[in-house]
């Protein structure tokens, strides 16, 4: 057991901190929640891509490195240690490519992924209906046959990017047969979020950005060719991109464990804290207001190095080829629970080390320079939401690997 | 990189769990708590036959170690079965020992040569009273040999020539005595300061493992209760109330269990940030133990109260190793120290 780099390893990051350094934007991009920002962010990944950074697990021939699940967290880690902006193609990239890698065709495969790697398609999530969220197998949006495809009708809501992306990927319900349970005859397909019959309809957020969007589909022709997996069996495919969402890939250790310097950096300096704290081995002295702070930052450190040693563990398994095959299963609801938890506490230290400013939005002109946490809080408090809610992953940890027995629904 | 047990790392906590899952340990620490000690001792002498009690000792003294990977595995095992006696004390006396030996201090080496084949036997007994474990010397009434720390800046080592009256422990099977002044001199200077520091670190370390041990018995005894346990026409553990408890113990369970293994790397490789994640490790492990016990009390209900059930055992045990070696608090601290 080690956690030594191999030379590949460190020949793998070095190259990643180098080209990062000449590279990132000295100022951050604007929100890429925004008509702007997003324009922005989407150039940005043309120059990712154009570095061939910007989807490094991926092959060689669709754009990527090859890169391992190893290599993969230590690009992560650069990434945001170099302060790099968010990326606008996360879910094309953590979630769509993942699953055309394990149910697309090499057609597909070879159609859709470069032009995702450089930022010309950018794909949102389409897989909530207003009466079906965590309850997935609900939904009702439907995929009617006609001559060479298909065509879909219905609501989705709550599809992040929607807004202003160009392409989205859902589930869509067929014909089912009576008496059937509902998660059959679910077809998996990707649609044009800019085509006739499409109407998006932007959402305003709790942070006061666009940013997602309602869908309202009539009669939107989708060809064959657009189906991933086999019609009807979209449910079985779907629970394999839900796996990758709530796994490592969706949020990598190297974002928290770079929010966790910050944290201790901000601590250092608002609490005067120059050295160790002074009260390591302390005897009979009380408790301070000043110490409770100190242990939630603390416990942001251990708990940022803990998601990383998991990630770690969970990348040297023998099975972890790739980013998607280390991602999948009841396991990923560990993560899923952990990481979004651990965000909020992470953000919650930093706003009440701020004090009084702490509650000012990072575009308030007394802001504190530049830390962005007041965005970050409100992205935070979003995290025990989507990708499946917490209560949720309680469930499935509870009944997957702990055995319990399934609660009367 | 390669973080993860090894083929042979995976087989030795197997052993060490078949060999303690058939030693009556429940039997064996409650008569440990009555201050009977030779069940524990005739349980320590198995476990030094299968290498545990020498994993901290040099080969150069006829231990197998310095193993910190192996230990941290035969210590989650320890805990797991809730093995009484002074793990972590004899892990930090075996580093300690094995530090200050070869060095100026004549005293050390004749009691180096004497102890350590001992301790990686199994046969003797020892413990150790340190400033970072408090004033109490664990288990000094069932110990063949007491070592302190002591003096200005704590850089004198002595053995001591014996231990006041035991005071009672939340855990019964933890036996606290104070160490009596005075006895045999073994070393003096800031390298017994430094050692202890080193030493102090892997009793931490131990004592990390055995409550992510304690922790994972509590948990599997848990789910197996609400599993059978019925109220209102059904299974307890189908309510979701008490499912999403255990999620949370398992989730804080598992995070522990990587930052204990982070701790046994840096260890091993003795370097600077090696006091950082041990500390990590042991506010992880100790919070995740102790959150264990609190659910498994909590669903056990009532029976979970009782002494005479055997819960109360690990119930007790996580409270204690909590704050042995290093409180949540002062590890938090030694964590941004860095």
């Amino acid at each position: 057991m080690d956690l030594e780099l191999t030379e590949r390893q460190r020949a793998f990051r070095a190259g990643a901190r180098s080209w990062l350094a000449a590279h990132v934007p000295a100022a951050p991009l604007p929100s890429l929640e925004t008509a702007g920002g997003f324009t922005a962010h989407r150039a940005w990944e043309r120059t990712l891509a154009a570095g061939r950074w910007s989807a490094v697990t991926w092959p060689e021939e669709y754009g990527g490195r090859g890169a391992s699940l190893v290599e993969w967290l230590l690009f992560e880690e650069e990434y945001y240690a170099a302060g790099a902006p968010g990326r606008v193609s996360q879910n094309g990239i953590s979630l769509l490519a993942p699953t055309l890698f394990a149910h697309g065709t090499a057609a597909q495969r070879a159609r859709i992924l470069p032009p995702m790697a450089r930022g010309e398609v950018i794909w949102a999530q389409a897989w909530s209906e207003p009466e079906s969220g965590s309850d997935l197998a609900s939904l009702r949006s439907t995929a009617r046959r006609t001559a060479g495809g298909w065509l879909l009708s219905g609501q989705k809501t709550w599809s992040s990017r929607a807004a202003f992306a160009d392409r989205a990927f859902g589930l869509f319900r067929g014909h089912r047969e009576e008496g059937a349970p509902p998660h059959r005859g679910l077809t998996y397909l990707m649609f044009p979020l800019r085509a006739p019959g499409v109407t998006v309809r932007p959402i305003g957020r709790l942070d006061g950005k666009p940013a997602f969007a309602e869908l309202f589909l009539d009669e939107v022709f989708v060809p064959d060719e657009d189906v991933i997996g086999e019609p009807g069996q979209g449910w079985r495919v779907a629970m394999s991109t839900a796996g990758d969402e709530r796994g490592l890939t969706l949020r990598s250790p190297g974002r928290f464990t770079a929010s966790a310097r910050r944290l201790v950096a901000l601590w250092r300096e608002r609490a005067g804290n120059s050295g160790p704290g002074g009260a390591c081995g302390a005897g009979d002295r009380g408790a301070s207001a000043a110490d409770g702070l100190r242990d939630r930052v603390a416990d942001a450190v251990i708990g940022a190095r803990a998601y990383e040693l998991f990630a770690y563990a969970r990348a040297s398994r023998p099975e972890a080829g790739s980013a998607a095959g280390a991602a999948t299963g009841a396991e990923s609801s560990l993560n899923k629970v952990f990481w979004s938890e651990l965000d909020i506490a992470l953000h919650e230290t930093a706003l009440d080390l701020l004090g009084p400013v702490g509650e000012l939005a990072d575009d308030a002109t007394d802001a504190a320079g530049g830390g962005g946490w007041a965005d970050g809080y409100t992205f935070a408090l979003a995290g025990p939401i989507y990708a499946g809610t917490n209560e949720i992953q309680r469930d499935l940890i509870a009944e997957r690997l702990l055995g319990l027995p399934r609660e009367r629904r | 990189m390669e973080f993860l047990l090894d083929r042979a790392q995976g087989e030795f906590g197997r052993t060490v769990d078949r060999m303690l899952g058939g030693a009556h340990t429940a039997q064996v620490v409650r008569a440990w708590a009555r201050g009977d000690h030779g069940p524990g001792r005739t349980l320590w002498e198995r476990l030094g036959g299968i290498g545990v009690t020498a994993l901290a000792v040099p080969e150069t003294h006829e231990g197998v170690g310095p193993l910190p990977v192996e230990l941290a595995v035969a210590s989650v095992e320890s805990g797991r079965h809730a093995v009484p006696g002074p793990l972590a004390e004899t892990a930090a006396v075996a580093v300690l020992l094995a530090a200050l030996a070869g060095g100026d201090a004549a005293q050390v080496d004749p009691a180096a040569r004497h102890w350590l084949p001992r301790i990686a036997s199994g046969r003797t007994l020892v413990t150790l009273a340190a400033a970072d474990g408090g004033p109490y010397a664990l288990d000094a009434d069932a110990a063949d040999a007491v070592f302190t720390v002591e003096g200005a800046g704590g850089e004198e080592l002595w053995l001591a020539p014996g231990h006041g009256r035991v005071q009672p422990s939340i855990d019964p099977a933890r036996r606290l005595a104070r160490p009596l002044p005075g006895g045999e001199l073994l070393a003096r200077g800031p390298a017994v300061a430094e050692a202890a520091g080193r030493a102090a670190d892997w009793a931490a370390f131990v004592t990390a493992a055995q409550s992510l041990g304690t922790g994972l018995a509590l948990l599997e005894r848990t789910v197996a209760y609400v599993k059978g346990r019925r109220q209102f026409g059904r299974a307890v553990g189908s309510f979701q109330a008490v499912k999403h408890r255990l999620a949370d113990v398992l989730i804080g369970l598992e995070f522990a269990r990587p930052l204990l293994y982070g701790a046994a790397v840096a260890l091993a490789s003795a370097g600077p940030g090696a006091r950082a994640e041990v500390a990590a490790a042991k506010v992880a492990a100790g919070e995740a133990g102790y959150a264990a016990a609190r659910a498994a009390l909590q669903l056990h209900g009532a029976i979970g109260y009782t002494d005479e059930s055997d819960l109360s055992l690990w119930i007790r045990r996580a409270g204690a190793l909590r704050s042995a070696w290093g409180t949540p608090s002062v590890c938090r601290a030694r964590v941004l120290a860095g």
